[in-house]
């Protein structure tokens, strides 16, 4: 399933992610999945939320700098090697991965994998072909 | 169709400046000579009579002033005037610790406003214009010199000085202004905000007037682009009056010096040996028509060029570049000359904003030079990958233009502390003696 995420901006100083989740919290914003890519001199925040185009409008109103981008939502069963055959079917097809993470999923016995690929319909096709994700 | 304030004299024959200048020369030396002992000790020190000086071509044989003189002379050592003909002062800031304060006599005043005048009119100002002065009034000379040019063309003048933003923004809306004087970097962040206020339609500017700031020609574009006028340079010093030293037409090709009140040199900095034209050095200027605060052969400290060829809207004053550097913003870096203004051109060109800072330290012995710059929103990404490599590029065309290699930091938007008067670009923490 492709699904928007939502990027943000992180300056390399104390308290810039507690002051980005609090905008989250007032706003009643639940989130599914995080994850931050930190370099020496700045951070990229990495969420998925219900309604990121709505999130983005609030925080670029508070001056945060961010960018929603569409990534592939991956379904897998909850057992051990299904990341191993995701990642093996990807390489197969020559299909980069530039960054990946786990989100919460409410099917049972299920996780729930963030993708961020070049082309999600491609790798998408390629995955359902492969027989690995489970609609 | 050029536009001239005063225009015998900006269209004057080269001969005839030449002959002008050599007899308001010959005057002011021996005016200068006999009225002020600093003077006359520097020329009695070079062994230079005024009786020496017959014409412009015995300029070189005159003495330098330097800033130093002007702190040793501090403060009514170089006055040429009795206090009771001097009617205002004006001031720099004194960032540097070396305050200039120069004295006017109405004269002065006059011949100042003239200048800025000119520039006015050199941009396409008339009396039917709406012309908006948003430098600082007071000490600064920007904010008075432009408000008595703008007079003196019959522009309606708002005299709204600097900062508050809101307020600049909305007489510029409500009143129709057509003309703005203010910093490059105010006008900036001038355009920045009308661009967020959702007014910038709604302006009516055709001309900008920027100046007492180095900028380069691609916030020249910049500015141009967003607040959809036209903007041109000016130069000037307290030292020698103010802005309207020099400026630029609409060939927007260099600033025409106004020859008449000022003869410009280029010298050799080290060797102090003058230049032939087209050269690049440090500027010199000799004030020919100043009654209060001579100054003859004043060293700038600005390194720029100068252009004899004639100029196309008709105006036979020569021309100068925009200054290249100035040895005041100069850092030493690990041993390299370094000028912001390099900084500000390879971020333009790399699509970034000009809103970046200089930051030096010293750690083990070494300078540290970092470089911050706000992440526009465009150029903001989900990757490191994609973010990395404008770093990248950034920072080889930084390395190719300054032959050191700064450390690049990325910051949020708006997180750099614009000033609303000059903009503070170099935080120098070394404890350098
Ligand atoms: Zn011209």
């Amino acid at each position: 399933m492709i699904i928007n995420q939502l990027s943000v901006f992180l300056e390399n100083r104390a308290g810039q992610l507690s002051e980005f989740v609090n905008i989250l919290a007032e706003n009643n914003i639940d989130l599914q999945a995080l994850s931050i890519s930190e370099t020496q001199d700045y951070g990229l925040l990495r969420i998925i939320v219900d309604d990121p185009k709505a999130v983005e409008a609030v925080a670029k109103e508070k001056g945060w700098l961010c960018t929603v981008t569409p990534v592939l939502a991956v379904l897998v069963p909850d057992e051990p090697g299904s990341l191993v055959s995701i990642l093996d079917t990807l390489s197969k097809s020559n299909i980069s991965i530039a960054y990946s993470y786990a989100s919460l999923t409410d099917r049972e016995g299920h996780a729930c994998i963030i993708l961020r690929v070049d082309d999600n319909e491609v790798t998408e096709k390629i995955l359902k072909d492969a027989g690995i994700i489970c609609e | 169709m050029a536009n001239y304030y005063q225009k015998d004299i900006e269209t004057m024959s080269r001969d005839k400046l030449h002959e002008l200048q050599s007899e308001r020369l010959v005057a002011q030396v021996k005016r200068v000579y006999e009225s002020v002992p600093y003077y006359r000790d520097l020329m009695d020190k070079k062994g230079v009579k005024p009786s020496d000086i017959k014409g412009i071509e015995d300029l070189h044989k005159l003495p330098f002033l330097t800033k130093s003189d002007l702190r040793d002379a501090y403060p009514y050592g170089l006055l040429a005037k009795p206090l009771s003909e001097c009617v205002r002062i004006q001031s720099t800031s004194g960032t540097t610790g070396r305050r200039v304060v120069a004295f006017y006599t109405q004269h002065d005043i006059d011949l100042w406003e003239d200048c800025c005048a000119r520039a006015i009119v050199a941009v396409g100002g008339t009396n039917e214009d709406v012309c908006q002065v948003c430098y600082g009034y007071g000490l600064f000379t920007g904010g008075p010199g432009l408000n008595g040019g703008s007079h003196k063309v019959g522009c309606l003048t708002l005299p709204m000085s600097s900062g508050n933003t809101d307020r600049q923004l909305q007489f510029m809306e409500d009143l129709g202004a057509t003309i703005i004087c203010c910093t490059p970097s105010y006008a900036a962040y001038l355009a920045e905000s009308a661009i967020e206020k959702g007014i910038i339609g709604n302006l009516k500017l055709k001309a900008g007037i920027f100046g007492a700031e180095a900028w380069t020609e691609e916030m020249r574009h910049d500015i141009e682009q967003k607040l959809g006028l036209k903007a041109y340079d000016i130069y000037g010093l307290t030292e020698l009056s103010g802005p309207g030293v020099s400026f630029e037409c609409e060939a927007q090709a260099g600033m025409h010096v106004c020859e008449d009140h000022f003869i410009a040199e280029i010298i050799d900095p080290v060797t102090e040996e003058v230049l032939p034209m087209g050269s690049k050095g440090e500027l010199v200027f000799t004030a020919l028509t100043k009654e209060a605060f001579p100054m003859i052969r004043y060293r700038t400290r600005d390194i720029c060029v100068l252009n004899d060829e004639p100029c196309e809207c008709g105006r036979t004053h020569i021309r100068m570049s925009k200054p290249m550097g100035r040895s005041d913003d100069m850092l030493i870096i690990r041993g390299v000359n370094v000028f912001p203004s390099q900084i500000e051109t390879v971020l333009l060109n790399c699509g970034m904003p000009a809103n970046y800072q200089i930051v030096l330290d010293r750690v083990n012995n070494t300078d540290t030079f970092d470089v911050e710059v706000e992440m526009p929103s465009e150029l903001f990404s989900d990757t490191v990958a994609a973010i990395s490599k404008k770093e990248k590029e950034i920072l080889d065309a930084l390395k190719s233009m300054l032959g050191i290699s700064p450390k690049l930091k990325l910051v949020a938007p708006k997180s750099i502390v614009r000033s609303e008067g000059k903009a503070v670009r170099v935080i120098d923490k070394r404890k350098l003696f």
